[in-house]
C-alpha cells in the first residue's frame, strides 16, 4: 500500500469519523463532567438530531446545512425538556436510577425517530458525490466542511467555556458544585445551559455521520460506544480531551480494517476502552472527575 | 446592647441534617465590627451553626437574623446578595480553575467592573498575584486558603464566616492568615471565626463562644474565656 492510498482510504476517513466522535464525546464529557452520570441517550439524541434535519430537508426543500442550525436546536430543546421530564426528579437519588432513566429516553427518542420516518436507510442528497482530487488525495466537500465545523463548533465551546460569564459558572459548577452554589451560581441555569449545549452537539454529530453516511434509526445508539471510549481517552470532564480521544478513535477504527476483517472495526473502539480503563482510567490528559 | 448594632443572631436554634438533631438551642450573636470566634471540640457542631447561617442545614426551631431579616430558609445566593460570604471548612476552591477565575466566580452575582476588587483582594493576598493564572487545585494549603478567603472577599461582604482557616498549616501562615482577618476586620468586614487554634484565636477575638455537644457551653470576650480555668482544662488542652 503506498502512502497515498494510506491517507485516502484511512487517514481521511479516520479524520472525518473522529470529528464526528469529537463532537458526541463533548457531549458524553460535558454530561458526566456537570451532572455526574453516564447519558445512555446521547447517541439517539443524535439520531433525532439527524432526522430532524432530515425532515427539515424534505418539508422546506432546503439544502442540509441550511437544516442543520434548526436541527440543534430542536435537539437542544428536546435535550432540556428530557431533563426537566425525567431525570430531574431523580437528583437526589442515586445516580444509577438516572443512568437507567437515559436508557428509557434512549428507546423513546428512537421510538420517535422509527414511527416518522420508519427504518428504511435514508439519506439528504440523492446521488454519489465524486471526491475532488489535491495532490492525489481525494477528498469531498463535505467532508473538509465536516472536519472544519467539528473543529469551529469545538472552538467555540471552548471560547465560551473560557470567557463568558456563564460558560465560567458551568466549569465552576463542574468543578465544585457546593461552593458554586455558595457563590451564587444558579444551578438550574447552568444545567439549562448544559443539555442544550449537549443537545446542539449531538445533533451537530448525528447529522455528519448522516451527511457522510446514511441515516439509520440505530445510527446514534450504535454511536454510543466509540463516544463513550473517546470521552474515556481524553480524560472525562475535559473537552480538549474529548476532541482528542474523538480523533484517535475514528483513526484506529478506519486504519484497524488493515490488519482485522472490517467487520470487526467497530469492536475497536470497544478495546480502546478496556485497554484505557485498566491501564489509565483517567484518560490520555487526566480527567477531572473520575 | 443597641439592636442596630446586631449583624447576625441566632436564636434557640435547633436543627441538622436529618432527622437526628446535632444543634440543641444554639445562640449566637455577632455584631457590627467584630470577631468572633467559635471554639469546641471536634463534632462539636461548629461547622453546622455556620452552615445553618447559609441555608445549607434544615433548622427546625429556633430564627435565624441577619441585618435585620430573617434569612432562615433562604437560598445560598439570596443570602450572599445580602453580604454574607463562607469559606467552607473542606473543598473551599475551584481546583481546576485559576487563581484569578476563583477571585472572578467570587463575585458571580455582581455584573459590571470588577478591577476595584481585585485590586483589594490582591492587595490583601500579594502571595496571590504572581500564582493568578495557575490552577488554585495545584497551590499549597496555605495558598489554596488565601483564594479561599479571597474569593469570599471579592463581594466587599458585611460579614465574613470562616470555617477553620489554618487547619493543616504551618504556624508561619497561621500567623499570616489571623493577620489577615484583622486586616480585614479593619476595612470593616465582622467576621465570624471557627477555630481549632483556640488560644491563639480567642486572643485577638473581641468575643467568642464554646460549643460542645451541639449546645452553648460559655461565651463572653475572648480574653474572659482564656482566663475561665474551666474553659482552658477543658478545651485549651491546658
Ligand atoms: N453532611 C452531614 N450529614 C450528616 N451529618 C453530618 C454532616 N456533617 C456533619 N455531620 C455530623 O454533625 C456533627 C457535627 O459536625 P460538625 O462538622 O458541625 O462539627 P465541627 O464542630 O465542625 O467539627 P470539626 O472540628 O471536626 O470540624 C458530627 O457528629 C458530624 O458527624
Ligand atoms: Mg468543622
Amino acid at each position: 500500500m503506498t502512502l497515498l492510498d494510506f491517507v485516502n482510504f484511512h487517514v481521511v476517513p479516520g479524520l472525518v469519523l473522529g470529528s464526528i466522535y469529537a463532537l458526541g464525546a463533548i457531549g458524553v464529557t460535558l454530561v458526566f463532567g456537570v451532572m455526574r452520570f453516564a447519558h445512555l441517550a446521547h447517541g439517539d439524541l443524535a439520531t433525532l438530531g439527524a432526522f430532524v434535519a432530515l425532515g427539515v430537508v424534505r418539508f422546506a426543500g432546503v439544502g442540509p446545512w441550511q437544516a442543520l442550525p434548526v436541527a440543534m436546536l430542536v435537539a437542544a430543546a428536546v435535550a432540556i425538556g428530557a431533563d426537566r421530564l425525567f431525570y430531574e426528579h431523580l437528583r437526589k437519588r442515586p445516580l444509577i436510577l438516572t443512568v437507567i432513566a437515559s436508557l428509557g429516553v434512549a428507546l423513546m427518542l428512537r421510538s420517535l425517530v422509527q414511527v416518522g420516518f420508519g427504518v428504511d436507510p435514508q439519506s439528504y442528497v440523492r446521488g454519489l458525490v465524486r471526491p475532488d482530487v489535491f495532490f492525489g488525495i481525494r477528498v469531498r466537500e463535505r467532508e473538509v466542511l465536516t472536519v472544519l465545523t467539528a473543529f469551529g463548533l469545538v472552538a467555540a465551546l471552548g471560547a465560551f467555556l473560557a470567557y463568558t460569564r456563564w460558560g465560567k459558572a458551568m466549569r465552576a459548577m463542574s468543578d465544585n458544585p457546593d461552593l458554586a452554589r455558595l457563590s451564587g451560581v444558579d444551578t438550574r441555569v447552568v444545567t439549562a445551559l448544559t443539555w442544550g449545549v449537549v443537545g446542539a452537539l449531538a445533533a451537530a454529530a448525528g447529522f455528519f455521520l448522516g451527511l457522510n453516511t446514511e441515516l439509520r434509526s440505530m445510527m446514534g445508539w450504535q454511536m454510543l460506544l466509540p463516544m463513550f471510549a473517546a470521552a474515556i481517552l481524553g480524560g472525562v470532564g475535559r473537552v480538549e480531551g474529548a476532541l482528542l480521544g474523538g480523533l484517535v478513535v475514528g483513526l484506529v477504527e478506519e486504519t484497524s480494517v488493515i490488519f482485522l476483517p472490517a467487520q470487526y472495526k467497530s469492536a475497536t473502539a470497544f478495546v480502546i476502552l478496556l485497554a484505557m480503563l485498566a491501564v489509565r482510567p483517567t484518560g490520555l490528559l487526566r480527567g477531572k472527575v473520575l | 446592647m443597641n439592636p442596630g448594632m446586631t449583624l447576625l443572631s441566632m436564636e434557640r436554634v435547633t436543627g441538622g441534617y436529618g432527622d437526628a438533631d446535632i444543634l440543641h438551642e444554639v445562640d449566637l450573636k455577632v455584631e457590627k465590627g467584630e470577631i468572633v470566634v467559635v471554639v469546641g471540640p471536634n463534632g462539636a457542631g461548629k461547622s453546622t451553626a455556620m452552615k445553618a447561617v447559609f441555608g445549607l442545614v434544615r433548622v427546625r426551631r429556633g430564627h435565624i437574623w441577619f441585618d435585620g431579616s430573617p434569612v432562615a430558609g433562604w437560598t445560598p445566593d439570596r443570602i450572599v446578595r445580602r453580604g454574607v460570604c463562607y469559606v467552607p471548612q473542606v473543598d473551599n476552591v475551584f481546583r481546576d480553575m485559576t487563581v484569578h477565575e476563583n477571585l472572578e466566580m467570587g463575585a458571580f452575582i455582581r455584573r459590571g467592573d470588577l478591577s476595584a476588587a481585585f485590586d483589594k483582594v490582591y492587595g490583601l493576598f500579594p502571595d496571590l498575584v504572581s500564582k493568578r493564572r495557575e490552577a488554585a487545585g495545584r497551590l499549597s494549603g496555605g495558598q489554596r486558603q488565601m483564594v479561599a478567603m479571597g474569593r469570599a472577599l471579592m463581594l466587599d461582604p458585611k460579614l465574613l464566616l470562616l470555617d477553620e482557616p489554618t487547619a493543616g498549616l504551618s504556624p508561619k501562615y497561621m500567623e499570616r492568615i489571623f493577620e489577615i482577618v484583622r486586616d480585614v476586620r479593619a476595612a470593616g468586614v465582622s467576621i465570624l471565626l471557627v477555630e481549632q487554634h483556640a488560644k491563639q484565636a480567642l486572643a485577638f477575638a473581641d468575643r467568642g463562644y464554646v460549643l460542645a455537644a451541639g449546645r452553648n457551653r460559655r461565651d463572653g470576650t475572648g480574653g474572659a474565656l482564656l482566663a475561665d480555668p474551666e474553659i482552658a482544662r477543658l478545651f485549651l488542652g491546658g
